[in-house]
């Protein structure tokens, strides 16, 4: 009798774990995925206009001149597989950093996220297919602002 | 092994935090010249920045960003010995971690 019991209990611990592997699973539980979802639709756009509408909820974005942005060795990359990408800026309450290549197949290359604490600055390399512009879109106190510079790229990425 | 490289620096009372990550990131190719078999895009889609458990950035990358990728962010309030955590998923589900003191 007694082991029946306890096989009970036990019976009724495992249905409770399942339970919340299962709605850990279906992302009941995962707070962050609601907070920071990968924007697959500005990803997958084609067009500028459309990445940033997608990611940003507008079109363009007021040039702003205290956004510094640069790319490769000043401005040229003989590697386009692999260009660094610096962009800064003194604003207050940045909370997204944004990079588009409008020459890429896809313009949308990465968004940065900014927490508390953190400063107006994101660094990377990216794969550019051509020469042109690259731009940084910055979220600053719910506004939007951009800055651009060109880079000049001997080798596509394209394939890298 | 750990797929990361992580360095954090404090100087002054900013932290610059520096990452290296081995990963193909790979572009989804259509045929392949050799194969002429279609190639999957593999690239890491997330990376989070951690301090004492506060996200200090959330990166969302393309398959643009380059191969073996790197990472960087800046940040206020941290102080040396304090644990920073790297950790990134790829849009194949993989993912890996790491932490590193500031020094």
């Amino acid at each position: 009798m007694a082991i029946s019991i306890k096989r009970r209990i036990f019976l009724k611990g495992s249905l409770a774990a399942s339970a919340v592997a299962m709605a850990a699973g279906t992302g009941l539980l995962t707070p962050r995925a609601v907070l920071a979802a990968w924007p697959k639709d500005a990803f997958a756009a084609k067009a500028m206009p459309d990445a940033l509408s997608a990611l940003l909820g507008v079109t363009d974005a007021a040039k702003s001149g205290d956004i510094k942005v640069t790319a490769g060795d000043s401005g040229e990359a003989r590697d386009g597989g692999q260009v660094k990408v610096h962009v800064e800026t003194a604003m207050a309450d940045v909370t997204r950093i944004a990079i588009l290549a409008p020459g890429n197949p896809f313009p949308l290359l990465g968004a940065f996220d900014l927490g508390d604490g953190a400063l107006g600055y994101a660094e990377t390399r990216v794969k550019l297919a051509k020469s042109g512009d690259l731009i940084a879109v910055v979220k600053a106190g719910g506004k939007l602002y951009s800055a651009n510079t060109s880079v000049r790229v001997v080798s596509s990425g394209c394939n890298s | 092994m750990s797929t990361i490289r992580l360095k954090a620096v404090a100087n002054g009372d900013v932290v610059t935090v520096k990452a290296l990550i081995v990963h193909p990131m790979q572009i989804a190719v259509e045929k392949d010249e050799k194969t002429g078999q279609p190639i999957p895009a593999h690239f890491i889609e997330e990376v989070v920045c951690e301090h004492k458990g506060q996200v200090v950035m959330t990166a969302l990358w393309s398959q643009a960003i380059s191969k073996n990728p790197y990472f960087s962010c800046k940040f206020k309030g941290g102080a040396k010995g304090d644990l920073i955590k790297l950790s990134w998923t790829d849009n194949t589900g993989q993912s890996d971690s790491d932490e590193k003191p500031i020094e």
